[in-house]
């Protein structure tokens, strides 16, 4: 089990070149791209929140073939009328520089971000866990949820809706161990994810 | 400031007047009356009707293409949006602007299944390249403001505004066009044109220092306007390089240029194809790999080094890795690439390019369109051939069906001009080129229009010879008549073991009194000798005129790079023995 809680996922190794730099050789992208080595990135996307927004993302996501592995929207700037998306996604450097293009090409589209190959990045998700059991049982998934600094936020005499925050892999972890103990139903948001320090997501000005 | 309240519907013919619309295709319907209402009162735009609202689209695609505007469309909710789809779909592959005013059930009444209710915003979500639907008529002059700077800006495309009746009867404001919506004052949408220098120059060193270099160009020169065929052609003529072409981008460089290899791809020329497979530098102007250019991909063009210029950073990378990406309009980049040759010394050594020459003409000898005339039937080859002799002066448009004939077209009718090609290319819909040659009449009244068809594809939008008649526009349709699904009989032919399952054109037309029914003039020929005649006939006859041109049924279309084959295993003939052996995963290709 992770003890440090405040570091998210591994940031990727270095901030990604820009597409075309003077000094890099003409051959340089194939390389890069020809990998077919397959990696998660979190992608964050500005956009306008207008009706259809979300099914456009999610539309040219089917369409395309890509494979998603958690979506969240919300509100971000209410003043501005500004959603973001987060996407959990997967697959090879080209695949990713695909979907990221395919997202900048939506019109109500403000700004797309890798924020996996840009930088230090923290990575968020909520679950809401219901475990049910008696005796040691029930003991034991409390014990646990206080290891994992979860909170109850429903009891009965024969269950618990345990509420827990951190990053997908310590969700998995808990979910994992409370499987022999009566896990029941299983609610996730999908991750919420930032970049790290002052750098971001900014809208057109 | 004047808040003088007009009707949405009003609204709608201010904006376009204001976009500069002088046409609109459409079929109307209950959910549009108020649109047709306004455009009963007013005589500044012209509303073409139609007989079927995919050939709405088409038309209005037409259009589009051959005058560099935004062609724009109006139909009504529910069968009036569905049956557009397919010509939204066509526009958007091929990237037309387009503009499409859909009707729709009354705002209180969607989601209710309502009589003539579709979901038009979904629906067309896919085949747009963006869709409005408008619930407060404020929004209404701003959207279609937007509607049409989105449809031509950066990579052009379909935009569909979805209209419900109630936002049409209801009163709103009118808000003229900003002046000019550069593309940083849009909110969201602000495409690239100007490219990066950096990228350019490093573009610019592959070719100064290419040996086998080969200009590979597409629909993005069209699109980028006549200035940047201009463009192209001095580009080509400083670096002395070969130049080829995707079915979408004919006519940009001129066909009777001395650079000029012909078409590339699956029905391309011999020479273009090897030149694809052969070259060191591949320069990419507006053009998308198309799997009908590339042939298998993983063999294409293994030994270059490939710079690829598109407005779209999406096309980039996409099916093809290339070395510089240059995302930019193909003028501005062309322009950026004469100044930036210009201004180094001049090659020393031509030797390399001049070898590569050699061994492009020593393919040309093979001449691989070459086609023997002879016996009492008339080759379809020919038909083209001689068509082209024959209307070269005229300056004529030529529209295609979907098929065999489309490929004849595409290599025997020189086209030297860009815009003077319309056919479907990304889609490939049969039924386009009649409704596209209409579109395309409408906007040059005086020009000859030919559609050159199959008697397969003429059948899928041959209503539309009735709006030629109403609207007086003397298209000319040359019907390659072989009696077959010809490209579907060629496959079946060549690796389905000769098994012609449903390709036979059973219960044909007579197409001359069909032609006679709808008011137009028909024609026939089967005689080789009397081919030129019946042209010359075809462009004497005013108005609308059907040729039906019967020619030899089993004419394949050569040069054909097998689905799953690369460029340099080409078939020149039927009993070439590559078609024996593709594999099981070329024949599950299409």
């Amino acid at each position: 089990m992770r003890k440090n809680r405040t570091r998210a996922r591994k940031p990727a190794a270095t901030p990604r070149p820009p597409q075309m730099r003077a000094e890099s050789p003409a051959v340089a992208a194939p390389p890069r791209l020809a990998t077919l080595d397959v990696h998660r990135h979190v992608i964050s996307v500005l956009v306008d929140n207008e009706a259809g927004v979300l099914a456009r993302v999610i539309g040219m996501v089917a369409a395309r073939g890509y494979n998603i592995e958690s979506l969240t929207v919300a509100e971000v700037d209410p003043a501005r009328n500004l959603s973001r998306i987060n996407i959990l996604t997967a697959g090879t450097r080209r695949i990713i520089e695909q979907i990221k293009a395919q997202l900048g090409r939506l019109i109500p589209v403000h700004e797309v971000r890798d924020l996996t190959e840009e930088g230090p990045s923290v990575a968020r998700e909520l679950a809401l866990v219901k475990v049910a059991g008696t005796g040691d049982k029930r003991n034991e998934a409390l014990r646990i949820g206080d290891i994992f600094r979860s909170n109850v936020v429903d009891s009965t005499v024969e269950s618990f809706v345990f509420e827990i925050v951190g990053n997908s892999q310590k969700i998995d972890a808990f979910i994992d161990l409370m499987r022999p103990l009566g896990l029941l139903e299983i609610s996730r948001t999908g991750i919420a994810a930032i970049a790290r320090g002052t750098g971001g997501l900014r809208p057109h000005a | 400031m004047s808040k003088q309240k007009f009707s949405g519907a009003h609204l709608v013919l201010k904006a376009l007047e204001d976009q500069g619309v002088d046409v609109l295709f459409g079929y109307p319907g209950g959910a549009v009356l108020p649109l047709y209402d306004e455009l009963f009162k007013q005589n500044r735009i012209r509303h073409v009707l139609v007989r079927h609202e995919q050939a709405a689209v088409h038309a209005a695609e037409g259009y589009a293409r051959s005058t560099g505007k935004v062609g724009c469309v109006l139909v009504t909710s529910g069968p009036g949006a569905t049956n557009a789809v397919t010509g939204l779909t066509d526009a958007l592959m091929d990237s037309i602007p387009i503009v499409c005013f859909t009707g729709q059930v009354p705002t209180s009444l969607i989601g209710s299944d309502a009589f003539q209710e579709a979901d038009t915003i979904g629906i067309t979500r896919a085949c747009t390249k963006h869709n409005y639907l408008v619930k407060d008529v404020r929004d209404l002059p701003r959207i279609i403001h937007e509607a049409f700077y989105v449809a031509r800006s950066g990579r052009p495309g379909p935009v569909v505004i979805d209209i419900p009746k109630d936002v049409a009867l209801a009163l709103g404001s009118y808000t003229a066009p900003p002046r000019d919506i550069p593309s940083a004052q849009h909110k969201t949408y602000r495409p690239r044109t100007v490219p990066d220098m950096a990228a350019v120059r490093m573009a610019v060193d592959l070719m100064a220092e290419a040996e086998r270099p080969l200009f590979y160009t597409g629909g993005g020169v069209i699109n980028a306007g006549p200035e940047a065929s201009e463009l192209l052609r001095e580009l080509v003529e400083l670096t002395g390089f070969p130049i080829t072409s995707t079915l979408m981008g004919l006519g940009a460089y001129p066909a009777a240029g001395r650079a000029w290899l012909g078409m590339v791809g699956m029905h391309g020329l011999y020479e273009a194809n090897l030149a694809m497979h052969d070259c060191d530098v591949m320069i990419n102007i507006g053009a998308r790999f198309d799997d009908r250019v590339t042939g298998r991909l993983d063999a294409f063009s293994p030994g270059s080094q490939k710079i690829h210029v598109d407005i779209d950073p999406s096309q980039i990378n996409k099916n093809v890795l290339v070395d510089v990406p240059v995302v930019g309009d193909c003028a501005e980049t062309l322009r950026l690439m004469i100044e930036e040759w210009n201004s180094r010394p001049r090659r020393r050594d031509t030797g390399a390019l001049k070898a590569w020459w050699a061994k492009i003409e020593e393919w040309r000898e093979r001449d691989c369109l070459g086609f023997e005339q002879r016996g009492a039937t008339i080759k379809p080859q020919q038909a083209v051939q001689r068509l082209y002799e024959l209307t070269k002066r005229s300056n004529a448009i030529v529209t295609t069906e979907v098929g065999q004939h489309q490929m004849w077209a595409a290599q025997f009718y020189r086209f030297q001009e860009p815009n003077k090609w319309l056919t479907s290319g990304g889609l490939g819909t049969m039924g386009y080129g009649l409704p596209a040659a209409i579109g395309a009449q409408i906007a040059h009244p005086d020009a000859l229009v030919i559609d050159i068809a199959g008697e397969a594809s003429i059948l899928m939008n041959i209503q539309e010879l009735s709006t030629a008649v109403q609207h007086r526009a003397p298209v000319k349709v040359f019907i390659l008549n072989n009696q077959y699904m010809g490209m579907v009989r060629q496959w079946q032919e060549l690796m389905h073991g000769g098994r012609y399952s449903q390709s036979y054109s059973e219960a044909l037309p007579d197409f001359v009194k069909l032609a006679e029914a709808f008011g137009c003039t028909g024609l026939r020929v089967s005689d080789p000798a009397k081919l030129d005649e019946t042209i010359g006939k075809m462009m004497a006859t005013d108005g609308p005129v059907i040729v039906d041109v019967h020619v030899d049924p089993t004419e394949n279309c050569f040069p054909m790079i097998p689905s799953g084959k690369p460029h340099n295993e080409m078939m020149l003939s039927a009993t070439d023995e590559g078609f024996a052996n593709v594999t099981a995963e070329g024949r599950a290709l299409v």
